[in-house]
């Protein structure tokens, strides 16, 4: 088996047994209620809030060692955090890691979805400093679950509809609320709203972990996934209008870069493993 | 003497872990869970890989074969309770009404009862037409060792959404799961 490769002294996925089936019952009535933010006993992780420690816990306790690992941030597998990740599973569980979205079976994100369709047989792990939606607008937990009790959500559209009012679109771009399955409103986590569509019917399983918060929620594969908008102002997310310098992509979400000290800017894809897997442009402007 | 539980504790719980939420999310798709070297009469293996990998002190059990509860408690360390106080039902003779297990509340769905219900044979392929959250089209699943007014009480648990029962129907060492969203059609 695996054993040999985990680092002496851990249990494979670091949490106990006991910690992994709490977390594990909490994920199965998640899936069975999709959107519904199941309260669970978050423990305490060898990375500070804010490094995904949810996320890390759902992955944990999913874990197998026949799974393929990877890890972005903000799209990126070299970032700080998603290679503290990354190490931190190869440690603890010894299973193989991959940069490539298509070789991985379980994918834990923060702030993107990954660029290439996934598949069933996939699972996507969030990491969510908020699990819930409602928070700027109802700042009192109980009033908030009596909402969702009720799928009570007009107190959301109404601020939408005054931004869109306001300036003419919504001003959201990241964290733009979703409805599952036409009950529960849900936060698809930091991403820009340009992602939301690709949560919609995705054949691969969404699970999203709030350490601090103590929530898991789900969405079960295939299922519809929408974006609040308007008859007379339907979901327009944004993207910058312009193609990616390495490879030229114009369907992918672009970073923006500052190149130069007169603030000549360039688009870069964010997800890097889409960039990477698509021929360069010939480099015209050279 | 009470049987052994999982060869490997820690891999077997995983894996048996993935096949149900594999199957919850897929519903009426079946799975096989690690096979146990001993099965305590009259659980199916697929009812006592799922206890040992789900049951433990923190969850209220009810089960309707006091055969297996010295194993179930000597493994899992849970405590037996009436069946309307029972986060996991294990049925091996006869399914519990469903309106008589824990629902959850509309607040907190997520306290309404697992139901392990024990039957002949899971078939995919044939019988009912499935339809819901984790399934593209439809999906097939045809079950034996229902009560004949399963889909009238399957009907009335949906319509109770989000509250409800979720299943785990075991048949050997296979199962398929119900959860409250997916929609039943008689096969046609
Ligand atoms: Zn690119």
């Amino acid at each position: 088996m695996t054993e040999a490769s985990i680092e002496a002294g851990y249990n494979f996925g670091y949490l106990d047994e006991n910690t992994k089936r709490m977390i594990r019952r909490a994920l199965l009535k998640a899936v069975a209620v999709p959107g519904y933010q199941v309260p669970f006993g978050s423990r305490e992780m060898p990375l500070p809030y804010g490094w995904g420690t949810g996320g890390i816990q759902v992955t944990a306790s999913i874990i197998g060692a026949d799974d393929t690992l990877k890890v972005i941030d903000q799209g990126a597998d070299d970032t700080t955090n998603a290679v503290s990740i990354r190490r931190f599973f190869n440690r603890v569980t010894g299973v193989a890691t991959t940069e490539h979205t298509a070789a991985a079976t379980i994918i834990q994100t923060r702030h993107r979805v990954p660029e290439a369709k996934l598949r069933e047989g996939q699972v996507l792990v969030y990491q969510v400093p908020m699990p819930e939606p409602l928070f700027r607008l109802e700042p009192r937990v109980a009033e908030t679950k009596r909402m969702h009790a009720l799928a009570d959500y007009g107190l959301m559209h109404v601020k939408l509809y005054e931004d869109i009012a306001r300036h003419g679109a919504a001003t959201t771009s990241y964290n733009y609320p979703v409805l599952v399955n036409q009950r529960y409103l849900m936060s698809p986590s930091p991403i820009p709203a340009f992602d939301n569509p690709k949560l919609d019917r995705m054949p691969a399983l969404q699970l999203f972990g709030a350490g601090r918060e103590k929530r898991i929620y789900a969405v079960p594969p295939w299922t519809e996934v929408k974006s609040l908008d308007f008859e007379d102002h339907p979901f327009q997310p944004a993207r910058a209008d312009a193609a990616c310098v390495i490879c030229g992509a114009r369907d992918s979400y672009l970073d923006e870069l500052i190149v130069d000290d007169s603030g000549k800017r360039h688009f870069v894809c964010s997800d890097t493993d889409y960039c990477a897997s698509r021929p360069p442009v010939q480099d015209a402007a050279a | 003497m009470i049987g052994p539980g999982f060869a490997d504790p820690v891999a077997d719980s995983q894996r048996c872990f993935r096949a149900v939420l594999e199957a919850m999310s897929r519903p009426g798709r079946i799975h096989r869970v690690p096979a146990l070297a001993e099965v305590p009469a009259p659980l199916h293996g697929a009812t006592a890989a799922v206890l040992l990998t789900l049951a433990d002190g923190d969850t209220p059990v009810w089960l309707d074969c006091p055969a297996a509860q010295d194993w179930l408690r000597f493994h899992c360390g849970c405590p037996l309770v009436a069946q309307t106080a029972a986060a996991f039902v294990v049925a091996t003779a006869g399914m519990p009404a469903l309106a008589a297990l824990a629902q959850g509340s509309e607040e907190e769905p997520h306290l309404a009862a697992t139901l392990l219900l024990q039957v002949e044979s899971l078939q995919a392929g044939q019988g009912w037409r499935l339809t819901g959250p984790g399934i593209e089209h439809a999906h097939r699943l045809a079950v034996a060792g229902l009560p004949g007014d399963f889909l009238a009480q399957w009907a009335a648990n949906r319509a109770r959404f989000p509250r409800g029962v979720d299943i785990v129907l075991c048949a050997g060492d296979s199962l398929a799961c119900l959860p409250r969203t997916v929609r039943i059609e008689e096969a046609g």
